[in-house]
């Protein structure tokens, strides 16, 4: 046999955590929340929120605060330079929020002012990228739904796929869409509906008593609000890649939890704890050599992919790189341990049905 | 070596055959070689964002369409009852949506509203009104059918007319489509100059020719006052440095011709060397053309483009046989591009910008090479893990994974999807999260033979009780990947096609093709010798 990270007769007390995980879990999530009420809500890149970014490379470096006085005389409204990709790459990204001002235009005042400015310089505009106000609040829209989306069926799948209940979990569905119209109806921003949509599913979850969708989806607000909150402090741009990140990151949060609940299920039949709380601490120790390779191989490439993806993917990267990490974390310390206080529904209080259900 | 083993084996080496049949083409080393004639001709094609070029997004103003058809509708109406003996005066649009007309005398109220109903079904009338004079004003409003139908011809009107422009401009593989909201999704992938590109789209192109009032108070019409029937607008010069200056001009308001009449439109070059634009008429263009230069001699003709006069020459003779030609000041570029758009025709309604990405070559090929490098380095440090770890079966992992990513790449290639920076991420991901299944199914194989099986039957128990938990676990990530490419664009699409793509060949992988590896290697061994796992 090969090497071995855990021992396989390993019985961590990870339930016996659970209080400390709780309070960790809410400082990161009040942090991120605190610092999203401060700064008036994510900091939305041009995907959202419409302007344009211009990014220029030099042949050698230009300090930004140079840059910057260069770009005084171009009176660009909302016009912020920074730093791109890695120091020896002397990127820069102009941003600028007007949309009154055509690309040609920006184009031509930019090159106009280093071609003036920086005489012994080479530059080259690499990217431009102008998103109009219109087509912002759109693609908002459009990140919003997706996330509701993929929420709402995940939530199904699993109710469906744990508890053999369809049919509560097509109730939920239609109660959460019920919810969701009328909440749309009565005017309700796109931007307050995803929080609303969440909690309905998790009101739901918790009447109808689909106990492994509710842990499940407990640990992916979880995850999906702690990397927010850090993109937040860190005064990260949300975009559509961070978007496409978060979904990711859903996903991979699940696919960790999934693994847990399945073998939790499994000791369920083959009762291999005392109690409920002793066999998901068994179920969390027999997967937990696994959770740690699986967890540790994804973060090498997403090491690999920050570290030497270049400047565009950056933020992408380092958005899967907190996801990854949260998500390891929740389906062992908060999804489990919901999972507990719930407790596991009907499969436990009635072992014949349950017999009978999984021959 | 049973029955069900061969036939998995001969499964697996077709897919690793077609498999690699779709990459190679995609490789570089390949493309120029002989071998290239053998194999398929689908390649992975690149994004915009990796090839550089340019994503554009455009609005149709699908009011001003409305606009232009009802100024036209209001003047057929006039027209056509005039014929009839009605008259009806002052047709205008109001609100942009309905037109107002004059009906002079209440007694043929009747007879308009037969003829409306009877000639222009595409318009209703919305009220009416009799004022003390006897005369009558009428609302007319286009109908919900025709109001889609205008829609729609509008939108493949534009498409077709940027289709054409884009196409005589000469760029490889554009990519056109309508979406929702009246707005157009252009991608000129390679494209190196953007604002050119940008300029022949976006340009309406509404040519006319409109006669000169020289008359006219220059000072006074600076500041806003024209006699009634004229308008001021901007004629271009061009200095000798290179740049422009505008002055402005007073021209009639009445279009004398109109570019719809134009066949062929051509760059050509005078004695000292200036382009200018040639144009042909057809043949009832041709005549309106020899009429009205004829009745204009010695005046100035006004050749509008867009509301701005990019010439204006004296009219010295009658000119017949239908060829014009607008000289004024341009650089061999733009007088190719005003040929290009005379050429394709005009677009129905005016399109504005709402969204341009560009990307140069060289950042799309630094992409690459990052994102290449990010990969090939990620992809090293699994399979050195791996291999420590389980040495064996890490090997076996090993090699699940390197078909795994040809896989991926060949079944962009077969399914013409669209490589993006993203997607590449998605490939590097794929890697990380593709020997998670290898990895569950190796824990458990090392649990049942801790439970004391032998490595066959550990195999077997292994494999059955991992597979269920490997399918729930990849199906919540297919869920979150077929979302992302239903709402994501351009790129974002990219990364949902890859990662699903990574997500079921990882699976086969993972779970069809170890499984004949591990039968092979304990076929022909003793049943209780160990396994390396």
């Amino acid at each position: 046999m090969g090497l071995q990270i855990i021992k396989p007769d390993t019985h961590i007390d990870f339930i016996g955590f659970k209080r400390k995980a709780f309070i960790i879990s809410a400082i990161l999530i009040l942090l991120g929340l605190g610092s999203l009420v401060v700064k008036g809500g994510p900091k939305y890149g041009i995907d959202f929120a419409g302007g344009i970014v211009v990014q220029v490379k030099f042949d050698k470096l230009v300090p930004v605060k140079e840059v910057k006085n260069i770009l005084k005389g171009t009176e660009l409204p909302g016009l912020t330079v920074q730093s791109f990709g890695h120091l020896d790459d002397n990127e820069i990204l102009i941003r600028t929020s007007t949309s009154k001002v055509t690309s040609a235009d920006i184009r031509a005042r930019v090159n106009k002012e280093f071609t003036d400015n920086l005489k012994d310089t080479k530059f080259e505009i690499q990217r431009l990228e102008m998103v109009g106000p219109k087509v912002g609040a759109d693609l908002r829209t459009k990140a919003i739904e997706a996330l509701y989306f993929a929420v709402l069926l995940i939530a199904i799948y699993i109710s469906g796929r744990f508890e053999k209940r369809w049919f509560a979990a097509a109730l939920m569905a239609g109660g959460l869409f019920g919810g969701i119209s009328i909440l749309e109806f009565a005017g309700l921003p796109t931007s307050l509906l995803i929080f609303a949509a969440l909690i309905i599913t998790v009101g739901l979850c918790w009447y109808l008593k689909l106990n492994y969708a509710l842990g499940a989806i407990v640990a992916l607000i979880h995850d999906v609000l702690i990397t927010v909150g850090i993109f937040s402090l860190l005064g990260k741009d949300f975009d559509l890649t961070i978007i496409a990140a978060l979904l990711t990151i859903i996903g991979y949060s699940l696919n960790d939890t999934i693994i847990v609940f399945d073998r939790i299920r499994e000791n369920i039949f083959g009762k291999a704890g005392e109690d409920f709380a002793d066999t998901i601490n068994i179920s969390i120790n027999q997967t937990l050599s696994r959770t740690i390779l699986t967890s540790g191989t994804t973060l090498l490439v997403v090491i690999a992919l920050f570290v030497l993806g270049g400047g565009v993917i950056h933020d992408f990267a380092l958005a899967l790189l907190i996801g990854v990490g949260v998500g390891t974390y929740s389906s062992i310390f908060v999804a489990s341990p919901i999972l507990l206080g719930v407790g596991a529904g009907k499969l436990e209080d009635d072992e014949e049905t349950v017999g009978a259900g999984a021959a | 070596m049973n029955g069900s083993l061969r036939w998995r084996i001969a499964l697996t080496l077709i897919v690793v055959a077609l498999g690699v049949a779709y990459l190679l083409p995609s490789l570089p080393a390949v493309q120029n070689s002989a071998m290239a004639r053998f194999l398929p001709n689908d390649k992975i094609s690149l994004g915009l964002d990796l090839k550089g070029g340019i994503h554009l997004t455009l609005g149709v103003d699908m009011d001003k369409a409305m606009d232009n058809t009802l100024v036209r509708l209001g003047d057929d109406v006039k027209v056509v009852a005039r014929e009839k003996g009605i008259i009806v005066l002052k047709p205008k649009v109001i609100n942009g949506q309905q037109i107002e007309a004059v009906l002079l005398k209440k007694e043929q109220q009747e007879e308009l509203n037969s003829l409306i109903t009877k000639d222009f079904n595409n318009l209703s009338v919305v009220s009416t009104s009799v004022k003390p004079d006897g005369k009558v004003t009428y609302i007319f409003a286009p109908t919900s059918e025709f109001k889609k139908y205008l829609t729609k011809l509008t939108m493949d009107q534009a498409i077709k007319t940027i289709r054409n422009r884009i196409d005589q401009f000469g760029v490889a593989e554009p990519d056109i489509r309508k979406q929702q909201g009246n707005r157009i999704q252009i991608q000129l992938p390679g494209m190196q100059d953007p604002e050119r590109a940008i300029n022949i789209i976006g340009k309406t192109a509404h040519l006319e020719f409109k006669l000169v009032d020289d008359l006219a108070d220059l000072e006074k019409a600076k500041k806003g006052i024209v006699a009634p029937g004229r308008e001021i607008t901007v004629i271009r010069h061009m200095l000798p440095d290179g740049s422009y200056v505008e002055k402005p001009i007073v021209l009639r308001k009445e279009a004398l011709l109109t570019g719809e009449f134009i066949n062929d439109a051509q760059t050509r070059f005078d004695q000292f060397n200036q382009p200018y634009v040639t144009l042909n008429f057809n043949s009832r263009g041709a005549r309106i053309f020899e009429r009205i230069t004829g009745e204009n001699v010695k005046k100035r003709m006004a050749i509008v483009l867009d509301g701005k006069v990019y010439s204006a020459p004296t009219i010295q003779d009658r000119i017949s046989g239908g060829k014009a030609s607008i000289t004024g000041s341009y650089s061999t570029d733009e007088a190719q591009d005003l040929a290009i758009v005379l050429r394709a025709g005009s677009l129905p309604a005016p399109v504005t910008i709402l969204e341009q990405r560009t990307v140069g070559p060289s950042l799309g090929q630094e992409s690459i090479d990052k994102g290449i490098t990010a990969a090939v380095v990620g992809s090293i440090l699994v399979l050195v893990f791996m291999l420590v770890y389980y040495s064996f079966a890490g090997l076996v992992a090993d090699i699940v994974l390197v078909l795994n990513v040809i896989l991926i790449l060949a079944g962009l290639a077969a399914f013409g999807a669209t490589l993006t920076l993203p997607g590449i991420a998605g490939i590097i991901l794929t890697i990380g999260m593709a020997v998670d299944a290898n990895v569950i199914i190796f824990e458990r194989i090392r649990e049942e033979l801790r439970r004391g099986l032998t490595a066959k039957a550990a195999i077997v128990e292994g494999y059955s009780r991992a597979t269920l938990t490997i399918l729930d676990a990849n199906i919540t990530t297919v869920i979150a990947a077929v979302i992302l490419y239903q709402f994501g664009t351009g790129p974002i699409r990219g990364f949902a096609v890859t990662l699903t793509l990574g997500i079921l060949t990882s699976m086969f992988t993972a779970i069809f093709v170890t499984r004949i590896l591990f039968d092979l290697y304990t076929s022909k061994r003793a049943a209780d010798a160990p396994l390396s796992i």
